[in-house]
């Protein structure tokens, strides 16, 4: 199969080439090739291309793959809609004392 | 190509630029046209991880201090131009900043502010509530007193804008490190010597802190006391929309904010008064709250209510390094020769950032501060000279 026909973020339609092409192009990290390619962005969330994104960053970077930084998981889970948020009580903000991430 | 520099960190540099947000980008670019060589850039994590990549991408010339508004309207010009002189799509869209309120009381404020804005050529205009519905025809407009709205404000990508001037640096010869962690900077005599990363130490005579909500730290390494607070700010992202709204809304009633993308996606905010680094010191964190979410929905449907059916894709928060007078700090520091920050920009960096980095970048090579320079620095606090400016929202 023609590589320009694999895709690697069905929500976002972003090709395996797509992905390379922006490797290619300098972004080297998953947190920048996200915010270039749009991958994992779309109703998934990354759940089901995030896991094949970093296997094939290792591969482009020729390192293991346990030594490929994720994204940051940013919630909700799953995307809900402005009237379900909407229907719930405002909790009380928190005040842990924070952390950077 | 995003050019980032592998290898070693140089040993030496004609100037050190901490911080590869906005503020770091445009002046090292700017210095490079200004011709100084073997400027280096450095990152602790990637390119517009900080407060650039976190922010809305709001670029507008509505204030009511004249100073903020030449500002704005100095970098709105800049971004008028910006993907054709980067050769790089930033995604500068003017659909306009719609200011809203729900109180009887804003609208002489608004009034003079118009006016303010009209003198300096800005071409906002008053509107009553029902005229709103001309901009946005679905907006809930049942609790508004009345609105002003610029044509000419808008919202750019944040991270085109930095990838774009990161292209435009490395052409210039600027070198990038990211993933690169200065922990400690040395001066004697009064004189910047090196800065000590985690990856070597840089020689370097000059040093610009443009470290955002890190500035404070990275003045500490010099002594230097900046009055800089730093707050938490949250934001969200929808699922994407055919275009449906052109302006900015934001509402300086309950301090949301929300504008639609180049992408489709309604990209919002909404400030939070209960935040505990609004009222206490500093919280330095960028963890996302539920609270948050429900508060931004709540504000959305009061004045979008055909939103209701459109999902949060996700949230995240980004750092405001807020001074006291939400004014940013620029210039150097009397006594400290080679040190500079470009920081405070109080949620206003990505709209100032190109304008600043310009103005400082002319500083820095020629000695000679400009009023604005003069206006923003360092010893304002002291002498208590502060302008703050009335339309902080967000």
């Amino acid at each position: 199969m023609s590589k320009s026909k694999v895709f690697l973020c069905c929500c976002e339609d972003v090709t395996l080439q797509e992905f390379r092409d922006a490797f290619t192009e300098g972004f080297t990290e998953l947190e920048s090739l996200k915010r270039y390619t749009g991958v994992g962005t779309g109703f998934c969330q990354g759940k089901g291309c995030l896991s094949e994104a970093a296997g094939e960053l290792a591969a482009l970077r020729d390192i293991p793959p346990c030594d490929v930084r994720l994204t940051n998981i940013r919630p909700p889970a799953e995307p809900l809609t402005f009237a379900q948020l909407a229907t719930l009580d405002v909790p009380d903000p928190l005040d842990d004392p924070g952390s950077d991430t | 190509m995003i050019p980032l520099s592998s290898g070693p960190i140089p040993a030496t540099a004609d100037a050190v630029i901490i911080g590869g947000g906005v503020n770091g980008l445009t002046t090292a670019r700017e210095l490079a046209r200004e011709g100084l060589k073997n400027i280096v850039i450095l990152e602790k994590n990637y390119i517009g991880s900080g407060s650039t990549g976190r922010c809305g991408g709001g670029i507008r010339q509505q204030w009511t201090t004249e100073e903020n508004i030449r500002l704005a309207q100095e970098s709105v010009a800049m971004y008028e131009n910006m993907s054709a002189e980067l050769g790089y799509q930033v995604f500068f869209r003017q659909g306009g900043y719609l200011m809203i309120t729900e109180s009887e009381d804003d609208l002489p404020a608004l009034r003079d502010a118009v006016a303010l804005q009209n003198r300096c050529d800005v071409p906002t205009e008053f509107l009553q509530p029902g005229e709103c519905l001309k901009l946005v025809p679905d907006l809930d407009v049942s609790h508004l007193k009345g609105a002003t709205f610029c044509p000419k404000d808008g919202t750019a990508y944040p991270f085109a804008v930095v990838w774009g001037y990161a292209r435009a640096c490395h052409r210039a010869g600027v070198k990038i490190f990211i993933r690169s962690q200065v922990t400690g900077i040395s001066a004697d005599d009064g004189r910047i010597r090196t800065v000590h990363t985690d990856r070597g130490d840089i020689a370097t005579e000059r040093v610009i802190n443009c470290a955002g909500p890190w500035a404070r730290s990275i003045a500490a390494m010099v002594g230097v006391q900046l009055p800089n607070k730093q707050e938490r700010h949250e934001i969200m992202v929808s699922e994407s929309l055919k275009p449906f709204l052109d302006p900015m809304v934001i509402s300086i009633t309950n301090g949301i904010y929300f504008s639609q993308s180049m992408r489709g996606e309604i990209v919002g905010g909404i400030g939070d008064p209960s935040e505990p680094g609004l009222n206490g010191p500093s919280h330095f964190d960028t963890r996302s709250q539920l609270r948050f979410a429900v508060r931004f929905a709540k504000a959305l449907l009061r004045y979008y209510p055909r939103a209701g059916q459109v999902r949060m894709m996700r949230q995240w928060a980004g750092m405001y390094d807020v001074t006291p007078d939400h004014r940013p700090i620029l210039g150097g520091v009397p006594g400290l020769d080679g040190y500079y920050h470009i920081c405070g920009f109080s949620g206003h960096g990505f709209m100032l950032g190109p304008v600043t980095g310009r103005k400082m970048a002319r500083y820095i090579s020629t000695g000679q501060p400009d009023d604005i320079i003069t206006s923003l620095s360092l010893d304002r606090f002291e002498k208590g000279d502060l302008k703050p400016d009335a339309f902080v929202v967000g």
